[in-house]
C-alpha cells in the first residue's frame, strides 16, 4: 500500500514534471500530449468508479466522452456565430465560458448516465457490455445523422474557451486547468472508495447477496455510481474537445469506449491512479510507436493481451505488488 | 402479554412450483418470540427453496409471510433486511477482497441505512467501527479484525457471517445451516453461543447437525417433499413414527 502511493506521488509528479520541462524548454507539442495525458486520464477515471470499484462492465463510457464534448462544441459554436441556442420561450445563448461548459457537460453527461444506468443496470455481465454498447451506438449514429451540428463532419471551434484569470490558449495554462481538474477527480475518486458509499459498491461488486442481505439496495448504489462516474467521463470529453477545438462523432464511437477502458485495464482496474498511468502508457506508445509505424495497435493489442493473461492489476498492480487490505 | 406471544414470523399456505415440481406445498410455520425453531429435512425437502422466499429473494406463487405483525410477501430482500430479518448464507456470502472489520462495518452501514455517505472513511466513523467490532468480539474474531476475509478459514469465515448479522441487531434470525463444516469443536461453541442469543432475538434455524438441533430447538419442523409432515418439541419429534420412517433412519 505504502508503496503503491509512491508511485501514485511519482506518476502524478512526472504528469507535472515532464509538461513543466517542455514549458521551459519551449517544447509546446509535448505540453499538448502531456494535457492529452491528462484529459484521457480523467476520462479513465470516471470508468475506472464504475468498472473498478463497482465492477460495471460499461462499453459505453464514449456516450460521456461525447455528450461532454458536444456540450462545448454546441454552446461555443453558438457563441461564436452569435446565434442563440433558443429565443423562446427564454433566451438561452452560447458560450465561451469553460466553467459553464463544464458545469452543462457535467449534468448532461450524468442525466445521461441516469437514464442509461436505470435502463442497463437490472443486468449484468454480458448483456451490460451489450446493452451499454448499443446506446453508444444510438448516440453515435445520432450525431452522425443529426446535421445542425455538423453531422458526420462535426463542429470546429476557432478559438479554445475561456477561464477567467486564465490565458487557455497558452498550452501550460491549459494544461494547468486540465491537471487540476484530474487531481480533483483523483481526490473525489479517493474519498469515495474508503467511504461507507465505496465500501458498499465494491461489496456489492464481491457479492452482491451479501449487500443486499444488510438492507442495501445493489442496484440504487450501482445507479448512483454510474452516475457520478458519466459525470467525470463527460467533463473529460468537453476538455477533450476544447484540446483539439474539435468534436464530432468519433468521440461516440465504440472505438473511444474501447480505448477508455484500455486506459484502465492497461494502468490496473480499480487502481486508483490505474487510468493515469494506463493514459500515459497510452499516448507514450502512440507517440512512439506510432512514429515508427502505423500499425502501432499491433503492439499495443499485445501487450494489452499481456496484461490480461499476466499482469491483472495493470502497470499499478505489477509495480506495487498485490493490493492489501487497507487499514 | 398478547402483543408478546404473538408470533414474529408467521407463514401461511405457501406454495411454489417450479414446473411439476412442488418446492414448497402448502407450507405453514410461525416463529415465536424467544424461540429457536429448527427446521429440518432430507436433501431435496425444499429447505433452500423455503429460505429464499423467507428471505425475499423468491416470490411464492400463493400464502403469505407476516413479519412482526406485516405483511411482507411483496417485498424483496432489501425490505425485509431493512425491517429486522438478519440471515446468514448456507455458503458464506462475504466481501473475500475486504477486511473482516470491513465486512463487519458493511453490516453497521447497512443498519444505520448510511450508505449514501460519499466523503468521510467508512473506517473512521466511529458509531460504525464501534457496532463493527462489538459484532466481531462477540464471535470470537476482534483479533483478525485487519485480516483479508479470504484468508480466513472455513470456519471464521462462518462466524464472520453470523458477525454481520448481528450488526443488523434484528428482530429474528434466519439461518442457513451454521453448523456446516465447523467440526465438533467449532459446532459446540455455536450451540453455545445460539443458545444465549435466542434471548436477543427468535432464530429459524435450518440445521442438518442433529446433536445441535437436539440440543438447541423449542420446537423443530420436519420438511419433507414441500411439506411440514411434523412440528413439536424435541421429544415429540423423536417419537413421530412417520419422522423416524421419512428422515432420521431407525437409529435415531
Amino acid at each position: 500500500m505504502r508503496r503503491e502511493r509512491l508511485i501514485n506521488a511519482a506518476l502524478l509528479l512526472a504528469l507535472l514534471a515532464v509538461p513543466l520541462w517542455a514549458w521551459a524548454a519551449d517544447e509546446p507539442f509535448t505540453i499538448t500530449l502531456a494535457t492529452r495525458v491528462a484529459i484521457l486520464a480523467l476520462a479513465g477515471v470516471g470508468l475506472n468508479i464504475a468498472l473498478g470499484l463497482g465492477g460495471l462492465v460499461s462499453l459505453g463510457h464514449a456516450i460521456f466522452f461525447g455528450i461532454g464534448g458536444y456540450a462545448m462544441g454546441i454552446l461555443a459554436s453558438h457563441a461564436q456565430d452569435h446565434a442563440p441556442l433558443l429565443e423562446s420561450p427564454l433566451l438561452i445563448e452560447g458560450t465561451k465560458s469553460m466553467p459553464v461548459i463544464w458545469l452543462v457537460a457535467v449534468i448532461a453527461s450524468a442525466l445521461a448516465a441516469l437514464v442509461i444506468g436505470v435502463l442497463s443496470l437490472r443486468t449484468s455481465g454480458v448483456y451490460f457490455i451489450m446493452i451499454t454498447l448499443a446506446f453508444g451506438q444510438m448516440f453515435f449514429f445520432f450525431a452522425v445523422s443529426w446535421p445542425a451540428y455538423g453531422g458526420e463532419d462535426g463542429l470546429s471551434i476557432y478559438v479554445r474557451n475561456e477561464f477567467p484569470g486564465l490565458n487557455t490558449l497558452d498550452p501550460i495554462q491549459f494544461f494547468a486547468l486540465c491537471f487540476a481538474l484530474l487531481a480533483g477527480a483523483l481526490l473525489l475518486n479517493a474519498r469515495l472508495a474508503r467511504a461507507p458509499f465505496g465500501l458498499a459498491l465494491s461489496a456489492a461488486r464481491q457479492n452482491e447477496a451479501r449487500v443486499q442481505s444488510v438492507g442495501i439496495d445493489s442496484f440504487r448504489l450501482r445507479l448512483v455510481a454510474f452516475t457520478i462516474s458519466g459525470a467525470i467521463t463527460g467533463l473529460a470529453g468537453a476538455l477533450f474537445a476544447d484540446l483539439n477545438r474539435f468534436v464530432s462523432p468519433a468521440m461516440f464511437s465504440w472505438q473511444t469506449s474501447g480505448e477508455i477502458m484500455i486506459f484502465v485495464i492497461l494502468g490496473g482496474v480499480g487502481r486508483l491512479f490505474g487510468p493515469v498511468a494506463g493514459a500515459a502508457l497510452f499516448i507514450l506508445l502512440e507517440h512512439f510507436l506510432g512514429g515508427l509505424s502505423e500499425y502501432w495497435h499491433v503492439f499495443l493489442g499485445l501487450l494489452l493481451l499481456g496484461v490480461v493473461l499476466f499482469a491483472r492489476g495493470g502497470l499499478i498492480g505489477t509495480l506495487a505488488g498485490r493490493e492489501v487490505a487497507h487499514d | 402479554m398478547t402483543e408478546a406471544a404473538a408470533p414474529v414470523l408467521e407463514i401461511r399456505n405457501l406454495c411454489k412450483s417450479f414446473g411439476a415440481l412442488r418446492a414448497t406445498d402448502d407450507l405453514s410455520l410461525e416463529l415465536r418470540p424467544g424461540e429457536i425453531h429448527a427446521l429440518i429435512g432430507p436433501n431435496g425437502a425444499g429447505k433452500s427453496t423455503l429460505i429464499a422466499q423467507i428471505a425475499g429473494a423468491l416470490k411464492p406463487d400463493s400464502g403469505t409471510i407476516r413479519f412482526l405483525g406485516r405483511d411482507v410477501t411483496g417485498l424483496g430482500v432489501v425490505a425485509r433486511a431493512r425491517l429486522g430479518l438478519g440471515r446468514t448464507f448456507q455458503i458464506s456470502a462475504l466481501a473475500m477482497e475486504h477486511t473482516v472489520l470491513q465486512n463487519a462495518v458493511l453490516g453497521a452501514i447497512g443498519a444505520g441505512g448510511g450508505a449514501y455517505r460519499f466523503f468521510v472513511p467508512a473506517l473512521g466513523m466511529p458509531a460504525l467501527v464501534a457496532r463493527a467490532r462489538e459484532a466481531l468480539e462477540r464471535v470470537g474474531l476482534e483479533d483478525l479484525a485487519a485480516m483479508r476475509t479470504a484468508e480466513l478459514s472455513h470456519g471464521q469465515r462462518r462466524q464472520l457471517e453470523m458477525a454481520v448479522a448481528l450488526t443488523l441487531k434484528p428482530r429474528a434470525f434466519l439461518l442457513d445451516e451454521p453448523m456446516a463444516g465447523l467440526g465438533a469443536d467449532g459446532s459446540r461453541k455455536l450451540t453455545e453461543f445460539l443458545d444465549g442469543l435466542r434471548r436477543e432475538a427468535p432464530i429459524l434455524l435450518v440445521e442438518h447437525d442433529m446433536d445441535a438441533v437436539f440440543a438447541l430447538a423449542d420446537r423443530i419442523s420436519v420438511l419433507v417433499y414441500g411439506r411440514i409432515i411434523a412440528t413439536g418439541s424435541v421429544d415429540e419429534i423423536r417419537a413421530h413414527p412417520e419422522v423416524r420412517r421419512a428422515y432420521l433412519g431407525d437409529g435415531a
